[in-house]
């Protein structure tokens, strides 16, 4: 048992927070928000610079061959910064889908580009149907000679819009679960744009014969692969919110130290220390989900694996909803304000709350292996 | 006793519901319905103006200042059924805020001049109250009103004026005086909004809308005649009116309706073996929120019942705003948790709850914020109620 990180891992974390710090202050993501792409091409390019995007590649293809944990702890500094850029959908989900699936050849022609930042890649795999079971896909593949036709319908893909690839999960003929690399470019390919509470931008993927070339498909059975590649986006994808509720909550009480009503800082009012005595207490069982969700990454063990990032889903997601709601209560009508950082952390919260399976869902997950011994 | 209306009131009810079905314009029913507040100001003003035509422009009014002399049943009722309708909430800034304190304190000549055109949705009135650094503690404010010949200048800074982009009149607390308490140096003041110096900013929400404003006053004449009542007794006017602001506080109506649309939402929902509706835990969460929303009516029904012996209302107003406010914001949170990942979606509309759900969601935090934080309502219920 160990918690401390590495000194290479400290560096990644200081680097990361720095790099938030600096080039990504409150007041640059407003403009970013404003922005009529919603993200930044910009700021993508820099974390390339920093090597961020090629944490996940593997060091064959040129990358840093980094861990979960690595991951965990730049994506609690994204999450601290409310990055609107597609971080954990492709330096994490898509880049481990490329690297565990693609042949030496397409690792090649897709890895590398990823780490520089040139291609967005995103997978595509929730369907309107999908429910809990993450392997119903009803998507079809079908060979026509040299190339790959795929149709079917792809439901609210995260920051789809901002992706020049998606990698589309989809049933081939011999009912085997296939991924094809998709760019979005490619006639048949049409994107409904969204814009989700968090900001962001997301999109329904519709595929009408869309085609791709023989190479397209990365691999051959799929499954295990794609269980693979969620598993560690939903432990990415808590630490980024553990980052967002433990810079909420540091918000928070510093407001309620400088707000003075009644001629005294309003954080002396016995009642609101006892809120933030609870929200400490939550923010503490939310990063040790968060440790729980990145140390479950690795476990070949899948039932285990599976239990505990439910577990960490679904409790993680009860103190998003706490924190968040009591930092807007704290702050008062200025917690209102879209003028505020803390609305927008609060909105990040929500999303966390519903992505990749919501809180119910998970809590339904863990539920159904709970065993009397 | 008799928790049950009689013969009399279930009839008006009945009278009120074929007068919504029939009077209530269906694209204003229905852009309440969805959220859609891209006419609010046409849509609040013009069901104003049907309700004043049918002589209910002012529920709770008295007969000799323009309302119908319903007893507070019937207001109660009325407030229900409208809710229920998905009509448009009547501004309360007039109608349940600045009017009862000018019946109450105004003068003959303030009466006549204000009060008809309230009813008749001629005037919108805002409220000029909180300041930033005067929320909570509202008695610390700061806009200042000093006296030049026959008339106040007015220097200072108002925030969360809600609707106050559509205002031409503004009632507003302002210091007239110092030493003392810090409420006794306070006056209240009408103010015409087209008075040069006067400017509103409107101030985004985090839900994207616009339902608040920033109000700065930089030397603007205000008649003395605008002053109601005596100098520096104005807040003894504010607490009368924090009463009447709280008269049906819980929000009952609303909350019977969005309980009903939470309803709705679940039964088309599939959960794990069946709708949400009939999922063992998410009907549980459902059930729950019901059970508190009946012992909320009551609760109301009693309050109710005391005030119309006693005139005015009491503290447990803060019961009453409290409980209400929370269940408002569980059944909120339910309605996002049975739509699921879908609720995410604010924009494009994908059907009647999404993305209404989401953005309500966002919006109602407000409740447990405004009218006196539900903090300061436990305060008062402590204070107040229990005298601790």
């Amino acid at each position: 048992m160990d918690f401390s990180y590495t000194d290479e891992q400290q560096m990644l974390l200081d680097t990361a927070r720095r790099f938030v710090g600096e080039r990504y202050p409150f007041e640059y993501r407003q403009r970013v928000r404003d922005s009529a792409e919603g993200w930044s091409r910009e700021t993508w390019l820099r974390l390339a610079d920093l090597g961020l995007l090629a944490l996940n590649v593997p060091e064959s293809e040129g990358g840093l061959g980094a861990g979960p944990i690595e991951t965990m702890l730049v994506c609690n500094a994204l999450g601290e910064g409310l990055l609107l850029e597609p971080y954990v959908g492709s330096a994490v989900v898509a880049t481990s889908v490329i690297a565990e699936l693609g042949s030496p050849h397409q690792r090649q022609r897709w890895l590398p580009h990823l780490a520089s930042g040139e291609v967005v890649a995103l997978l595509a795999h929730d369907e309107p149907d999908s429910g809990d079971d993450f392997a119903r896909v009803q998507t079809r593949a079908r060979r026509e000679g040299e190339h790959w036709r795929l149709d079917g319908r792809k439901s609210q893909v995260y920051h789809a819009p901002a992706a020049n690839l998606l990698l589309v999960s989809a049933r081939t003929e011999d009912d085997v679960l296939a991924v094809f690399a998709v760019p979005t470019n490619v006639p048949g390919v049409h994107l409904a744009a969204q814009k989700t509470v968090d900001d962001q931008c997301a999109a329904n993927v519709h595929l009408d014969g869309a085609q791709v070339e023989a190479d397209a498909r990365l691999g051959a059975d799929a499954q295990g692969a794609l269980r693979n590649a969620l598993d560690a986006g939903l432990a990415a994808l808590c630490a980024d919110a553990f980052g967002a509720m433990d810079k909420a909550f540091a918000t928070t009480v510093d407001y309620c130290r400088s707000r003075t009503q009644f001629g005294a800082p309003i954080g002396t009012f016995q009642s609101l220390q006892h809120r933030m005595a609870d929200m400490l207490m939550r923010l503490e069982e939310a990063r040790a989900m968060s440790y729980l969700a990145t140390s479950a990454c690795g476990n070949p063990d899948l039932a285990e694996r599976r239990a505990a990032l439910a577990a960490a889903k679904a409790l993680m997601g009860q103190c998003a909803r706490h924190i968040g709601q009591q930092a807007i209560q704290l702050h008062g009508g200025m917690g209102m304000t879209d003028e505020l950082a803390i609305s927008h952390y609060f909105k990040r919260l929500i999303a966390f709350e519903f992505r990749n399976g919501s809180t119910d869902q998970h809590l339904r997950d863990y539920r159904k292996q709970l065993r009397a011994a | 006793m008799n928790l049950n209306f009689d013969s009399q009131q279930l009839a008006f009810r009945d009278e009120l519901r074929a007068f919504l079905r029939d009077h209530l314009p269906a694209d204003i029913r229905t852009r309440m319905r969805d959220g859609d507040h891209s006419h609010i100001r046409e849509d609040i003003s013009d069901w104003q103006k049907i309700l004043h035509r049918q002589g209910w422009g002012a529920p709770a009014w008295p007969k000799e200042f323009g309302g119908p002399g319903w007893s507070k049943p019937q207001q109660y009722i009325f407030d229900v059924e409208c809710a229920l309708a998905d009509a448009p909430e009547q501004l309360a800034f007039g109608l349940k805020m600045v009017g009862p304190v000018i019946m109450r304190y105004g003068n003959a000549e303030q009466q006549q001049r204000f009060l008809p055109r309230i009813v008749a949705a001629d005037d919108w009135w805002c409220q000029g109250y909180s300041e930033p650094g005067s929320g909570s503690d509202l008695a610390s404010l700061r806009t200042r009103a000093e006296r030049a010949g026959n008339d106040y200048i007015v220097n200072g800074q108002k925030v969360w004026n809600t609707l106050g982009q559509f205002a031409n009149w503004i009632f507003c607390l302002v210091r007239t005086g110092n030493g003392g308490k810090p409420q006794q140096g306070i006056s209240f003041l009408l103010i015409d909004m087209r008075t040069p110096g006067v400017k509103v900013q409107p101030t985004r929400l985090l839900d994207g809308g616009f339902e608040v404003n920033e109000i700065w006053f930089e030397n603007v004449r205000v008649p003395m005649g605008n002053l109601i009542g005596e100098e520096n007794r104005g807040w003894t006017y504010a607490k009368f009116l924090l009463g009447h602001e709280r008269s049906n506080v819980a929000g009952i109506g609303a909350i019977k309706r969005e309980l009903l649309r939470l309803k709705q939402i679940a039964a088309r929902t599939q959960g794990e073996t069946a709708s949400l509706l009939h999922d063992p835990i998410f009907a549980t969460r459902i059930a729950q929120v019901e059970i508190e929303l009946r012992a909320l009516e009551i609760i109301s029904l009693r309050a109710m019942f005391e005030a119309e012996r006693n005139s005015a209302p009491g503290p447990e107003a803060s019961i009453l705003k409290t409980r209400g406010t929370e269940i408002r914001q569980r059944i909120s949170e339910l309605q996002i948790d049975a739509l699921g990942e879908a609720a995410l979606t604010i924009a494009p509309r994908i059907d009647d709850d999404t993305p209404r759900a989401m953005l309500d969601y966002l919006n109602l935090r407000k409740l447990s914020i405004f009218g006196g934080s539900n903090e300061i309502q436990r305060n008062i219920i402590a204070q107040r109620i229990l005298g601790l």
